[in-house]
């Protein structure tokens, strides 16, 4: 472990950690479909900069970048599927909102 | 020193993700997504994980804002009327969120949160169970945040409509 970098921890934690809120609070309150990704993104990135913070404390950042590649790499499968599941989902209801969204409920 | 520096981007960052989240139009929001990638990218650069950066900048920065302004693009703007009805909105609902990210900053600076962050010998890690419950605690911290991103997806499919 680097003794400075130990130093850094806490003000980055603030940081993600307000990032974190951000993204939750964008989630929480939107109706617009894309913009409750973009808040998703929003976590997706606190939780990629918490996982290379913690591997350049512990000072093993080859195995937390392999980590984070893999994250990334999923990340964007999962915005991909989710873009096309919205867009069907508009084709469908000629809206974004969800709250014209009643068919889904069955 | 490496903290001061780091502490302008952080703030740039954040700055970049409440422009994502509070702006009206979808598009500026896709836009100020990619500069939020884009900054945390020179963070994981300057935090010593460069070949992670470089896949941050081209694939989070570039592809994905491709895929959202493709998207963007693909449906259609609402009408005058129906916009100023969302801003009124969309102000009443987001007003709260820079006041409670702000005392969240404050309210944290005020801990003092030290890990311990204390790596075994490479002989020892054998039993995984061990190591990653033990030793790993604060990447356990990060799978549970991203198993709750999944949880909060889910979440948002099954929001009731508000009652007025």
């Amino acid at each position: 472990m680097i003794p400075q970098a130990i130093q850094a921890f806490w003000p980055f934690g603030i940081f993600i950690f307000m990032l974190i809120v951000i993204g939750f609070y964008c989630i929480l309150t939107t109706f617009n479909l894309i913009r409750a990704l973009i808040g998703l993104e929003l976590l997706l990135k606190a939780v990629t900069l918490l996982i290379v913070l913690a591997g350049y404390i512990t000072n093993h950042s080859a195995l937390t970048q392999a980590l984070v590649i893999t994250f990334i790499v999923v990340e964007v499968v999962v915005m991909t599927v989710a873009v096309g599941v919205v867009l069907g989902i508009r084709s469908h209801n000629n809206s974004l909102d969800l709250r014209k969204m009643k068919n889904i409920k069955g | 020193m490496l903290i001061t520096l780091d502490i302008v981007i952080l703030i740039l960052m954040i700055l970049a993700a409440l422009w994502a989240v509070m702006t009206r139009s979808l598009l500026r929001s896709g836009i100020a997504l990619a500069l939020t990638s884009a900054i945390l990218s020179v963070l994981m650069f300057k935090l010593n994980a460069p070949l992670a950066a470089v896949f941050e900048l081209s694939v989070c920065t570039g592809l994905i804002s491709v895929l959202f302004i493709s998207t963007i693009s693909l449906t259609q703007p609402l009408s005058y009327e129906e916009i100023i009805k969302h801003m009124k909105d969309r102000f009443r609902r987001f007003r709260y969120l820079p006041v409670i990210v702000i005392l969240a900053g404050i309210g944290l600076s005020f801990v003092k949160v030290r890990p311990n962050l204390i790596l075994p010998p490479p002989e020892t890690e054998t039993n995984v169970r061990n190591i990653l419950w033990n030793f790993r605690s604060l990447d356990m911290v990060g799978q549970v945040i991203v198993l709750l991103c999944g949880v909060f997806g889910v979440v948002i499919l099954f929001k009731e409509r508000v009652k007025k």
